[in-house]
């Protein structure tokens, strides 16, 4: 029966890879999700007639574990089925605090029966903790509950050394002394406290970085309460999620051009260590009205959309994809390129734009599109700033060695923009200052309404 | 104990190995997923729920289970609803 039980948790595992597999294109991604969801399904059928097996569990024990389900179970669906595409960032933060909870949970719950050994308990409470309360600031951040700025509290610095050497001292002190209540309840409070404290000073900008980063320690701490419960099963979930985690984070830290350690200690968008503000004043730029721009977009042959999280943040994905069917019905091409960092978590402009029916054949990584700027007749830029800043290119900026989408190399350029103001690295995009870019000032879903409407205007 | 480090070693690797091929328009999609696969722990707070006698063991377990079943459900229902959205022809 034991060894029953193990080989279903052996195909939970396989089903879990190969479900992540198929995700590696979007037309077999939904039938990988369903093999996942079915792996998930079986492990947790045969969990149930191991449970039964052991004998052990009371008529209490039943209840609250089906009441805990029945509730958790209504909580994710209703939240999944109504959440709006642009608080994704939020809700995955919110499935993060509570899988890393979870994990802390059965670690304590393990300690209180006196088995297990040390070392995986205090990692799974510490790291679990950690996720839960700093998951919980990262999406209170994202849903403007908590100030997205960064926060830094004075002697920050040292209360965090302070709850980092008692989450080190009490971890060793279970590795070597085996679990104890008490040394468990210190070092789980002092990672909350700690979760807590390494998310407030980070800003808003940096979310994609904090949440993947979070989704890795998630991973990690259900990987460790396998360790605790001699649970295969959900060390290899626990894994292929850390490594999940762990690439994304490495992919957006890459393209904000920000390391892991500085993001952490945080700071950005304090202004203290963006350089020296622009000297020289602000050169004169060109402004267009939406009839000029929507005679130069109609008789073009090729069209770059970019957008920016401007645009997601003004709720104007249908109205760029309204834009974009027009012009394809009068032969013009359109394709979208997507910064990695366009949005609030990876991918997250894909999740947009695919909400608006914008196919995603058309969608261009960085990668992808920038070599075919130089054959585009207009690039639209809507919403998004730093990402298209030549100044990245030479050294000496803010901005410099970022990663950005060569929209300056296309024969013209559109931006629409509500004002001159800057984005997140604090500097001006020489971008928009270039004689043959056209600035077009409005707001985001009134603009390319406009545009629409101009050019079904023309013949 | 070392049996499973080396499970969870070689799990990263097919981590690692698996997921760099996922293209960047399914990053969000792919994150929900790895979101769901994580609430795996419901088995931990299952198998705690099998072991606790005392009130406090049983808050743990009912908080457990909890969280884990909404991470559980959540994470798929929605991973679904976004992979609904992407279509190669409209």
């Amino acid at each position: 029966m034991i060894t029953v039980i193990q080989l279903v948790y052996l195909a939970s595992a396989t089903c879990f890879v190969v479900g992540l597999h198929l995700m590696n294109s979007p037309a077999t991604a939904g039938r990988g999700n369903l093999v996942s969801a079915a792996g998930m399904g079986a492990g947790v059928l045969a969990t149930v007639l191991l449970i039964i097996r052991s004998g052990m569990i009371t008529t209490t024990g039943w209840a609250v574990l089906l009441a805990g389900i029945a509730v958790g179970s209504v909580a994710g669906l209703l939240s999944a089925r109504t959440v709006r595409m642009t608080a994704m960032p939020q809700l995955v933060s919110l499935f993060n605090a509570v899988g890393g909870g979870a994990a802390a949970l059965v670690a304590v719950g393990d300690v209180l029966r006196g088995t297990g050994a040390g070392a995986p308990v205090a990692l799974d409470v510490a790291i679990g903790a950690v996720t839960f309360t700093g998951s919980l600031v990262a999406a209170g951040k994202l849903q403007g509950l908590v100030p997205a700025q960064p926060v830094v509290l004075t002697g920050a610095r040292a209360i965090n050394l302070a709850l980092v050497l008692v989450m080190v001292v009490g971890g060793v002190s279970l590795a070597v002394f085996g679990p104890n209540p008490l040394v468990t309840t210190v070092v789980g409070v002092a990672a909350l406290a700690f979760g807590v404290t390494m998310v407030m000073p980070i800003g808003g900008a940096d979310m994609p970085v904090v949440i993947s980063l979070l989704n890795a320690f998630t991973g990690t701490a259900v990987a460790m309460a396998g360790f605790v419960i001699h649970n295969d099963m959900l060390i290899i979930a626990g894994a292929l999620v850390g490594a999940s985690g762990t690439i994304l984070t490495k992919l957006m830290a890459t393209a904000m051009n920000r390391s892991l350690a500085s993001i952490v200690i945080g700071g950005f968008g304090t202004g203290d260590d963006s350089g020296p503000l622009t000297a020289e004043p602000t050169a004169r730029v060109r402004e267009v009205a939406a009839d000029d721009a929507a005679i130069q977009l109609a008789y073009a042959d090729r069209i770059v959309v970019v957008p920016g999280y401007g645009l997601a943040a003004a709720q104007a994905q249908h109205e760029v994809r309204e834009l974009a069917e027009v012009l394809e019905n009068r032969g013009v091409t359109v394709s979208y390129a997507i910064h990695p960092v366009a949005g609030r978590m990876p991918g997250h402009m894909n999740v947009l734009l695919a909400e608006a029916n914008v196919p995603y054949s058309q969608l261009r990584d960085m990668e992808e599109a920038n070599p075919d700027f130089a054959r585009t007749d207009v690039v639209l830029v809507v919403g998004a700033n730093d990402v298209t800043n030549p100044a990245a290119r030479r050294p000496g900026t803010p901005v410099s060695g970022m990663p950005i989408l060569d929209v300056d190399r296309a024969k013209s350029v559109i931006v629409i923009k509500r004002s001159m103001g800057h984005g997140y690295a604090g500097i001006d995009n020489e971008l928009y200052t270039n004689p043959k870019t056209g600035m077009f000032f409005a707001d985001a879903k009134a603009g390319l309404a406009s545009l629409t409407a101009a050019v079904k205007t023309l013949a | 104990m070392l049996a499973d480090l080396s499970v969870f070693v070689l799990s990263l690797l097919i981590g690692f190995e698996v997921i760099s091929k996922v293209p960047v328009t399914l990053h969000t999609p792919l994150m929900s997923a790895a979101n769901s696969i994580h609430g795996i722990i419901v088995v931990g707070a299952m198998v705690l729920a099998a072991s606790v006698d005392t009130p406090l063991g049983y808050v743990l377990a009912f908080l457990a289970a909890a969280f884990a079943a909404a991470n559980v459900v959540g994470g798929y229902v929605v991973t679904g609803r976004m992979l609904k959205m992407f279509r190669s022809r409209r």
